[in-house]
């Protein structure tokens, strides 16, 4: 069996699995900062217990993704060892970072946010909510700064023996694809937490139960969508599309499916890539708009595949379909949530069932937008796990041999498996319960009495 | 540089013993000592507020490993393959066993989180002692500086050893014993009535089984590795470490005997700090020696990152562990106090 490939599939099945929750607790923890905010100006204890139920929902959440996130960080070292021997000293700093700046702030106020309401002060609840925001977002940032680092390699030289020194620590925190890649990041995980919170509303409208909080999930969720959703295609995606094409050039044209280099080119609607033929059959084009996309005029030439070797083509079809489907994706929230938003202006969207239904169905999509947005990043990168420096077959644990890697694979996909289940019985519990219970009665209570 | 790096390392890794050690103990004592719902709920709601915070400090020694020590990480992690990965699914089961149960209000359910949470922090604290214990033992490093383990071989300790042989089996022991009373210690101070007597009489019962395996350790440790005094008797000093772990011992009898938790909680974090300080001073500068050849070990020398990143590193390092500790001192004195038995609300509700 090939051992590369069973270790790119394990990080692949372990990392995909893992960034369903993170996605949805970095987007929830805005949205109940939102909430908490809305709480202390109007002084409607609605935004209280809306919060206190999605802090629920958030904390089942975190604990899935801080179980399956620990398994993250150790697998650079057990299955990527040769690659974290060379680049632990630059990328390993935002690792670090991330426990000891984000991580550490993030698990201290979540206990204080979640079961400490009862001694504090609404303010000070207000600023619990607001430092698990800010431990989250910055967790996100570090992260992407150790990714972004391995798409664009900056402030590093490279020794003799192969292994990367950092050279400049400002330069490597503000590496411009990361700034860039992490606002696309953090904007997605809004529009999932927007989806989450919003198609909750729908569901409990559509069931006609706990109404009014139905209705505030639905106003802060479609107002959070609607701006978020924009701001995924413009500016951040297409920034980040034209910071592509000009450093991963062959990863652009497999993306777009452009097999040749093409002044004006068009762009792929929908099509499916034949590799062996170089063409997209089936092909549904617009003419012109590729080139004006990556490069502002509709006559610059943008590079094919027939341009580059194929020893440095990622995987096309995987890739094509990837970014595609994510693209999509991202096109259907804009519609769906610009028509709630005007909806919502227009005082229908309570009554609109039609759209209920839509915005209840469209739950799923941001996480399936998310992970293909990932796959994107990730395959296209390929073949390197250092963009232009470091193979993928480089990198592995040449001494941990196929079978221990399957063996620890089929352990995650069955660990997994029952996470997953919890999982949604533990979510289909809470929203059977509702955001209606009262302070005192279960939670947000210190465990604390007798001194 | 690279002796304070040594050190920082050492000093995460003891901190999460440290730390995590309380959160394991409590859950190895779980089903023994809680026996109705409302003292299970008790014993999770001592750990539930810290326990996360805890284990951050073992994310945070592992990063400080990668980026510091890169071969030392590259190597360890890769050839401990088998065990970590077993750690890691442990630590999946006793995560969901501490902060689940309280989303479910069901015999069966509550049941089952509390076998996850006993069966993995048990299983947890003995596999963290067999691998302190492998790192003391050494392991058969290749000239590229990497190895692989099988779990065990001929549980002897050979040139080709197994995760498990004799010495690391008596490691994870002296460490289970050491944090569940360490665990012990801490559900005294936090509980009060049955739960704090059963935790007591615990601690004191296996206090004697503490001492003889600390004396067998050190024993089977020099008999296997006589090099490892070469540092104490460079530095006579360090001579100092196993005295204070053997007045913390006696400190534990002491205390526990005047019925004073705190202090006998703070004698087991000592023994703790200590023992493991001590390993660390025999070790310096090894990070992972080999069974086969000492010019193969890894050292502070071979395996540490570039100055720039280190000095770079120790800014922002000492920054945020100060603020962490900032956080740390705020937390465990908002939650102070003893968690009361009965009441309908709480933690683990």
């Amino acid at each position: 069996m090939d051992m590369l490939l069973i270790h790119r599939l394990h990080f692949a099945f372990t990392i995909t699995f893992h960034y369903l929750f993170p996605q949805l607790t970095m987007g929830l923890a805005l949205l109940i900062v939102v909430l908490k905010t809305l709480a202390l100006h109007t002084k409607n204890e609605i935004y209280n217990q809306a919060a206190r139920f999605w802090g629920r929902i958030f904390g089942i959440n975190f604990i899935l993704g801080v179980v399956t996130g620990i398994p993250m960080e150790f697998q650079f070292g057990t299955n990527w060892s040769q690659f974290s021997r060379g680049t632990g000293g630059v990328i390993g700093q935002p690792v670090v970072m991330e426990g000891v700046f984000a991580f550490f702030l993030e698990s201290a106020f979540l206990g204080l946010f979640l079961y400490g309401e009862k001694r504090l002060t609404p303010r000070g609840h207000w600023w619990a909510a607001f430092l698990v925001f800010v431990g989250s977002w910055l967790s996100g940032y570090f992260i992407i700064v150790a990714d972004a680092w391995m798409q664009h390699p900056v402030a590093f030289e490279r020794a003799p023996d192969g292994v990367f020194h950092l050279t400049s620590f400002w330069g490597l925190l503000s590496n411009p694809w990361a700034l860039i890649q992490y606002a696309h990041n953090m904007s997605g995980s809004v529009i999932t937490g927007a989806f989450v919170m919003a198609g909750l509303g729908a569901f409990y409208l559509l069931e006609e139960k706990f109404v009014e909080h139905a209705r505030v999930f639905l106003r802060v969720g479609v107002i959070a969508g609607v701006i978020f959703s924009i701001i995924q295609v413009f500016p951040t995606g297409d920034l980040h599309g034209k910071y592509m094409a000009r450093h991963q050039p062959v990863t652009t044209a497999a993306m777009e499916g452009l097999f040749k280099s093409e002044a004006g080119a068009p762009i792929v609607i929908l099509g499916q890539p034949d590799v062996e033929h170089q063409r997209i059959d089936n092909p549904l084009l617009v003419n012109k708009v590729l080139s004006f996309l990556t490069y502002g005029t509709t006559t610059a030439e943008v590079k094919g595949l027939d341009e580059f070797p194929k020893e440095v083509w990622p995987n096309i079809p995987l890739l094509y379909y990837s970014y595609h489907i994510m693209v999509g994706l991202g096109t259907i929230f804009v519609a769906v949530m610009v028509a709630a938003a005007f909806l919502l202006s227009w005082k229908r969207l309570y009554q609109a069932r039609w759209m209920l239904w839509i915005i209840l169905l469209s739950v799923p999509l941001p996480y399936i937008a998310n992970t293909a947005g990932w796959m994107t990043a990730e395959i296209g990168r390929q073949p390197w796990l250092v963009y232009g420096l470091l193979r993928t077959n480089e990198g592995y644990s040449k001494n941990v041999h196929a079978g221990n890697g399957l063996f620890t694979l089929l352990g995650f996909m069955g660990m997994y498996t029952m996470l997953a289940i919890l999982f949604l019985f533990l979510m289909n519990h809470e929203i059977a319960h509702g955001p209606e219970r009262e302070i005192g009665s279960t939670d947000a209570v210190l465990p604390i009495t007798v001194a | 540089m690279l002796f304070i790096w040594f050190w920082l390392v050492a000093a995460m890794i003891t901190a999460y013993v440290m730390l995590d050690g309380f959160d394991l103990g409590a859950g190895i004592l779980h089903l023994w000592i809680a026996k109705t719902d409302a003292e299970r709920r008790t014993v999770i709601r001592t750990v539930g507020p810290v326990w996360d915070g805890n284990e951050v400090a073992l994310i945070a020694g592992g990063g400080t490993l990668f980026f510091a020590f890169p071969l030392l990480y590259a190597s360890g992690f890769s050839g401990f393959y088998l065990p970590l990965m077993i750690i890691l699914w442990l630590l999946v089961l006793r995560g969901i066993g501490i902060e689940l149960r309280m989303h479910l209000n069901s015999p069966v359910w509550r049941g089952f989180f509390d076998g996850c949470f006993a069966i993995s922090s048990f299983l947890l604290a003995l596999f963290y002692g067999v691998a302190l214990g492998n790192v003391i033992r050494g392991v058969p490093l290749q000239k590229d500086g990497y190895f692989f383990l099988p779990l065990w071989t001929d549980w002897r300790v050979g040139p080709e050893p197994g995760v498990l042989d004799w010495y690391t089996v008596i490691a994870g022991l002296i460490a289970l014993v050491a944090l569940t009373i360490h665990g012990a210690h801490y559900v005294a101070v936090k509980t009060s009535g049955d739960l704090n007597l059963r935790s007591r009489r615990l601690a004191s019962a296996f206090w004697l089984v503490l001492v003889l395996l600390t004396f067998i350790s050190l024993w089977s440790t020099l008999s296997i590795r006589p090099e490892l005094l070469a540092n104490y008797r460079r530095h006579t000093f360090l001579y100092g470490v196993p005295v204070i772990v053997a007045a913390s011992l006696a400190a534990m009898f002491v205390y526990r005997r005047k019925g004073n938790d705190k202090a006998a909680f703070l004698a087991s974090s000592a023994y703790l700090l200590f023992m493991l300080v001590g390993a660390a001073a025999a070790m310096y500068p090894n990070l992972l020696v080999s069974s086969t050849e000492p010019a193969l070990n890894i050292t502070v020398y071979n395996a540490a990152s570039g100055s720039y990143a280190l000095s770079i590193g120790l800014i922002f390092w000492s920054l945020g562990m100060l603020i962490a500790l900032g956080y740390f001192v705020f937390i465990y004195r908002m939650f102070k106090g003893k968690v009361s038995a009965g009441g309908g609300h709480g933690y683990a509700d």
